[in-house]
């Protein structure tokens, strides 16, 4: 126990005091935060569109009024021939453009349905798929007055949990799960091969620390670092950027544990494979990627092919993203937060074994 | 140093490049950046992330036995964008949406059917997860879609004056998001191998002390740099090549573009990615603190601040103003655009220009930064 | 180029003044490198030595002081200089002959000549046969000879090497040393930097650095011939040699003493010869060390606070270091083969043998680092093996480069080599304020490890080794690169540990550190040549060898070459 602490301890210090090691523990994370929460959203607004208006009339001019009102679209170019409009979006000046045909108004007059073309930038085809939408259903209230009464409401959504749809309630709690990854990770993965590289990893082997005290305490300080950015982020959530928290905070934390615990065995794998801290860098982050950009943050699991959701299996962000949105804006009760975190209580041992096993393999 | 820079002998400069492609290929991290990242991103953009529409797991709650809820249950049942689980109450389903079982609640109520025949349908429903505000959106407009086919099939909304939408996706009429994504993880690749192996390889040479004897001998620094420059650059094209054979042959990306074109551009963006490389190990003259700042200044900007997958548009004012300064902002719409559009050198002179700036000012930097000297 | 009249300095600086931030690094210093001759740039590590050839190789510039290398500013005439710095700057991944062709090019070697220079280079440095070999997989001895051989690829008039002893074993350091002397001839000035002053002892001129400044500039036997009639051998009957050494640097008519094998070498206070009690004294002829001793103030007192409150331990009974038959195989290759000895309580082993002879692994099987193939190991009587905390628990460690935990305090240092090896609460407490006292490191707990001065750190270093007492010691070239006094204080520690029944066992290539055993194992190719205490070895090399009165520097290579002709063709099997 004396040993333990002792290791424990110094592990702790050789985080903190290290210059470098502590850039690494405060920096990226902070940049993260900043990043991620204004940056990484998939909404489209403030887009520029242009219009190829040969109808000129009148409802022409209300559905130029209407898109121009819209906060999505912040500017609408006005072209005046389709080689101008064609050039405009192959040189990415517009997502897309509007095309209201010569008859537009005739019909629109007449009580007839008319049709507008739009052309969109199929390169960038997610963002041009919500701007589509935005148009459609501009389009579609357009001539509401030729009709002789409002078009009837079909279908009445409702968004749990977010009514909003605030993008950063997203981000944040998703953003604890990143950050987990990579710092964990990070952190860990240093800590054997930078005793290697120091010379001091002889000098621990020939005291009489245990192999699992030291594997023990070169785990539990990069775990306290985790959990205290973990719940660092956790209030800032809350507080800086008003995500609300409706979840068992015991719950929470609970899973917050697990999750960093699996993942700090990754680490230690890492930081028993590697020779040098370069090597464990460049392995931190080749595991890194894949388990952050696989967790669902990017996009659903369940548009990946099933071979892939079946490899994703092993991946401890993919389980603990949902509980952590779960918990923060769904009160995610006990028996769901436990039914998709087992998994993760296997990949820890798992990985914490494997770790063990390479440290002990890896001694000599 | 007087006449450092120009210092320059064909003979030396070509031993020291023969030196570095010694190093690169014995070297298993360098392979390790080169060759088993960019398989590693592309299998990762090409079947990891998908922004596609895809079916979506929703909650199905039919209150109403008459004709028309029964046959709109149909019609959402056979939306190919929807996996439909069907349950007689909310509460049920609701909890299936906590935990993330399901992203959306469809509930068709009570009394729909009699409705119509009242002339005043009542809406249907959609309670959407929130949590994950993409989804829901997608949610919204698939279930709107289903609706209003619905309906016009049903002959249930007169089609007067109407506004109808065609919509024509150039260059990607099934909206493959791998038409963005493998030429955007091509740049992601390319900057790791500029930026990241760049400054880690220079960095070394400081920290083993051969740099030191480097100095000793008459190379010019201007030779020195050239020696990382040249090797890096060929290998950073080779790693763009191997992707564009991987894009074209194992995900189906187009290029439709010329290969001149391809080149053109993605040279020009090594400019900037060896330059900051180099004036990062310039500075920091230490793989650890090498490699955070490539991560820092390289990899994050280019993932997260280049339009490669978010769109800049949609970010606030001061960080938009940051990304102009990211030179894969640069790199990404012509990329996209020599792959799924083809060559279009109008934007292209302005992308490799606002590139080749990019170069300069870092090549200054790193030329002010390395010094023949230890101090 | 300004052509240099013959005999006029290829390299003179004066007055040089070298600040980084608030550390003066080099204090006003003078240096003249001649032609044809090998300077010696002398003194112990952080003495400001790689700085100085720093400045004179181009690659930092000198805050004062007056510079003219080669006929112009340093830097400015590249081609004539040859400069080796302290990590050789070979690239690993490159091969033997590829590093060469880099530095050929680099140096503007004319290709026609390229072939026969490196045939030549390659014979003289004896690395033929490891033509295509990967400099990283070469022993310390041979990437010096490379290093040293890429440095000369291309004739210089300057040749510049900064410590290209270190780390390497006597025999390695000898082969150089010939090549360096055969180069003057072709009136090479070279300047050689060392902290070895046995080596700078054959210089053709020194200069002695001590934190910065000189201490003496000239001819080596300028200094030595002020200690003239100041050196005795003593012995004595009745005392044992250690009791003796101490006895003698705890007498005031003693300035220094050493030991050397089973006499001690003393330095006298004044110029009469001292009058010691039942002390039969011997006059010799002084070394280049005297006098730098003389000039740093004289040796350490003889009595070591640490040993004073230590555990006593028995030193009958069962062997404190026990290996039978221990055999270490990496695949084909045996690394060491059947190594058996025993060490007793109140000895002090040494374990000598050149680079990549074995000598690492061996020690390594011993202190638990690595596991043997064949055979056992006991320390204190615990099995390795099977027993292993327990051994590890009872031996301390101190290692070849300071590898404490350098962004750690001295006390986070302390405390946590306390906990680990089980002290706890006030027993950790109480043996940490013992070890701050005795080793004066009051002042400095709070001071990052990696901050310290290198006598502090080695200071540290067993600090923290003893801490928990333990009946058995490990030290792997523990004071290598530290100045002389600091060493003889090191060595007074041990000597008053090994008095009450401690057990050291210590590899070193350093043979002063060599002549404090009383029992050495000599370890070449893996298997073990020779045991025996110093003067042992000193004579059955004189038998081999038909040398008179050898060092032990000498005894080492005579023995190793003795067991050549034994085993035929040598090198070419390493």
């Amino acid at each position: 126990m004396g040993r333990l602490k002792a290791i424990t301890i110094k592990e702790f210090w050789a985080l903190l005091r290290d210059p470098k090691g502590r850039m690494a523990l405060f920096i990226p994370p902070l940049m993260q935060m900043f990043l991620f929460s204004f940056a990484a959203t998939l909404e489209v607004r403030n887009v520029d569109i242009g219009l190829l208006d040969m109808s000129q009339g009148a409802y022409s001019q209300e559905l130029v009024e209407q898109l121009s009102g819209s906060s999505n679209f912040r500017q609408i170019e006005v072209f005046h021939s389709p080689a101008e409009l064609q050039q405009a979006i192959e040189q990415q000046q517009v997502i897309a453009a509007i095309v209201i045909e010569q008859d537009f108004d005739r019909r629109l007059t007449a009580g007839r349905p008319a049709d507008i073309g739009v052309v969109l930038d199929g390169r960038r085809s997610n963002a041009a798929q919500i701007v589509a939408g935005y148009i459609m259903r501009i389009a579609s209230g357009i001539g509401a007055d030729v009709r002789s009464l409002d078009p009837p409401e079909t279908v009445r959504v409702i968004n749990w949990f977010n009514p909003n749809l605030t993008y950063v309630w997203y981000n944040l709690p998703s953003l604890i799960v990143m950050l987990g990854a990579i710092t964990s990770i990070a952190v860990t993965s240093q800590s054997v091969s930078r005793e290697r590289e120091i010379g001091s990893f002889d000098q621990l082997m020939v005291s009489p620390l245990r192999v699992h005290e030291i594997l023990l305490g070169k785990m539990l300080p990069p775990l306290g670092v985790s959990l205290f950015n973990g719940l660092l982020f956790w209030v800032a959530a809350q507080v800086i950027f008003g995500v609300p928290f409706t979840g068992s905070f015991p719950l929470f934390f609970a899973a917050l544990l697990l999750y960093n615990v699996a993942l700090i065995g990754v680490g230690m794998f890492i930081s028993s494979l590697s020779q040098t801290q370069q090597q464990a860098f460049l392995g931190s982050f080749l595991v890194s990627v894949p388990i952050i950009m696989l967790s669902g943050f990017s996009s659903p699991v369940e548009n990946m092919p099933e071979w892939f959701q079946l490899i994703d299996h092993v991946n401890p962000a993919m389980y603990f993203l949902p509980v952590s949105q779960g918990i923060f804006l769904k009160a995610m009760p006990a028996s769901a937060v436990f039914d998709w975190m087992w998994p993760v209580a296997i990949i820890a041992l798992v990985t914490l074994s494997a770790a063990a096993w390479l440290f002990r393999a890896r001694m000599e | 140093m007087k006449g450092e820079l120009t210092r320059f002998e064909p003979r030396r400069l070509a031993a020291l490049i023969r030196k570095e492609s010694v190093q690169i290929l014995r070297d298993p991290s360098t392979l390790l950046i080169a060759f088993v990242l960019p398989m590693l991103l592309l299998a990762i953009f090409g079947f990891g992330i998908s922004l596609d529409a895809n079916s979506i797991r929703v909650g199905l709650v039919v209150q109403d036995d008459s004709a028309q809820a029964t046959s709109l249950a149909q019609a959402l049942r056979s939306s190919p964008f929807l996996d439909v689980e069907e349950d007689r109450t909310v509460p049920a389903l609701r909890a299936k949406v906590v935990a993330d079982d399901l992203r959306a609640l469809v509930v068709i109520p009570q009394d729909f059917g009699a409705s119509f025949d009242r002339g005043r349908p009542i809406p249907i429903q959609v309670a959407a997860d929130g949590s994950q505000p993409n989804t829901a959106n997608f949610v919204a407009a698939y279930v709107e879609g289903v609706y209003g086919s619905w309906a016009q099939q049903q002959g249930l909304v007169p089609r007067g004056a109407q506004v109808g939408v065609n919509t024509r996706f150039w260059w990607n009429p099934e909206l493959k998001s791998r038409f963005f994504l493998i030429p955007g993880s091509i740049a992601i690749v390319m900057t790791m191998i500029g930026t990241l192996l760049t400054a880690l390889v220079v960095a070394r040479e400081w920290e083993r002390g051969t740099l030191e004897a480097m100095m000793a001998t008459p190379i010019g620094m201007g030779e020195f740099i050239a020696s990382k420059l040249i090797p890096y650059f060929v290998l950073g094209l080779g790693s763009m090549a191997l992707c564009t054979v991987l894009g074209v042959a194992v995900f189906g990306v187009p290029l439709r573009g010329s290969v001149l074109a391809l080149l053109a551009i993605s040279a020009a963006f090594l400019i900037p990615a060896l330059g900051l490389g180099l004036f990062i190990s310039a500075a920091t003259k230490n793989q650890f603190m090498a490699s955070q700042f490539a991560l820092l200044s390289g990899f994050l900007p280019s993932f997260l601040l280049s339009g490669f997958i978010f769109e800049i548009g949609s970010m606030p004012k001061p960080i938009q103003m940051v990304t102009y300064l990211v030179p894969a902002r640069y790199l990404i719409p012509s990329l996209q655009t020599v792959f799924v559009a083809g060559d279009s050198w109008g934007l292209f002179a302005r992308d490799i220009g606002m590139m080749l700036l990019f170069g300069a000012i870092f090549f200054f930097l790193a030329f002010r930064a390395t010094k023949r000297s230890l101090d | 180029m300004a052509a240099i009249p013959a005999g006029d300095p290829v390299a003179r600086a004066t007055g040089v003044v070298k600040r980084f931030g608030a550390l003066t690094a080099l204090d006003g210093v003078d240096i003249e490198i001649l032609p044809g001759r090998i300077t010696g740039l002398v003194g112990p590590d952080a003495a400001g030595k790689t700085t100085l050839i720093r400045i004179l190789a181009g690659l930092m510039s000198a805050n004062e002081g007056e510079l003219r290398v080669l006929g112009g500013a340093p830097g400015e005439d590249l081609e004539d200089l040859g400069y080796m710095p302290q990590r050789f700057g070979l690239y690993e991944d490159l091969s033997v002959i590829q590093n060469l062709n880099l530095y050929a090019d680099l140096r503007g070697l004319p290709t026609p000549d390229k072939r026969a220079t490196f045939d030549r280079l390659l014979a003289f440095t004896d690395l033929a046969s490891f033509e295509d070999r990967p400099a990283g997989k070469l022993s310390g001895g041979m990437k010096q000879k490379l290093g040293l051989a890429c440095a000369l690829v291309k004739t210089p008039r300057l040749l510049l090497l900064d410590e290209p002893g270190v780390g390497v074993d006597p025999i390695s350091r000898r082969e150089l040393w010939a090549m360096v002397k055969e180069l003057t001839g072709e009136g090479i000035g070279v300047l050689w930097s060392t902290a070895y002053l046995d080596e700078a002892e054959k210089c053709d001129a020194v200069c002695l650095l001590n934190d910065g400044k000189l201490l003496y500039s000239g001819d080596p036997a300028g200094l030595t011939e002020r200690m003239e009639g100041r050196v005795y051998l003593a012995r004595s009957d009745q005392v044992d040699r250690r009791p003796l050494l101490r006895s003698l640097l705890d007498n005031d008519a003693v300035l220094d003493a050493t030991i050397q094998g089973s006499t001690i070498r003393l330095l006298s206070a004044g110029g009469e010869r001292p009058q010691i009690d039942g002390v039969s004294l011997t006059p010799v002829p002084p070394k280049l060390e005297d006098g730098f001793i003389e000039i740093l103030g004289g040796g350490p007192k003889g009595t070591s606070a640490l040993a004073e409150a230590y555990t006593t331990f028995e030193r009958s009974g069962q062997p404190a270091i026990e290996a039978v038959g221990l055999t270490k195989r990496y695949g084909d290759f045996t690394a060491a083969n059947q190594i058996s000895f025993t060490a007793r309580p109140g000895q002090i082993f040494g374990l000598l043998g050149p680079n990549g002879a074995g000598k690492s692994t061996t020690f390594k099987m011993l202190c638990g680092l690595a596991t043997p193939t064949e055979g056992q190991c006991a320390v204190a009587g615990h099995d390795l093996k099977h027993s292993g905390a327990a051994a590890r628990q009872s031996l301390g460690y101190m290692a070849q480069k300071f590898s404490l935990y350098g962004d750690l305090s001295v006390r986070q240092n302390l405390d946590f080599f306390a906990g680990a090896y089980g002290l706890a609460g006030g027993a950790a407490r109480a043996a940490i304020d013992k070890v701050v006292d005795i080793f004066e490191l009051g002042e400095k707990v709070k001071v990052n490890a990696g901050q310290l001065p290198l006598g502090y750190k080695q200071r540290l270093a067993l600090a923290c080794a003893v801490m928990h007492e333990p009946p058995v010691l490990f030290l792997d070239e523990p004071t290598s690169g530290v100045d002389p006094v600091m060493r003889r204080e090191f060595w007074v520690h041990i000597n008053g540990l090994v008095a009450r029944g401690v057990c050291v066992l210590v590899t070193t290539h350093f043979m002063e550190e060599a002549e404090y055993c009383d029992d050495i194992l000599l370890i070449y190719r893996s298997e073990q040549i020779a045991t025996g205490s110093p003067d042992d070895l000193k004579r059955q090399a004189a038998e081999a060898a038909g040398l008179d009165d050898p060092t032990m520097e000498d005894a080492f290579i005579a023995l190793i070459e003795a067991s050549h002709i034994d085993t035929r063709n040598p090198r070419k099997a390493a």
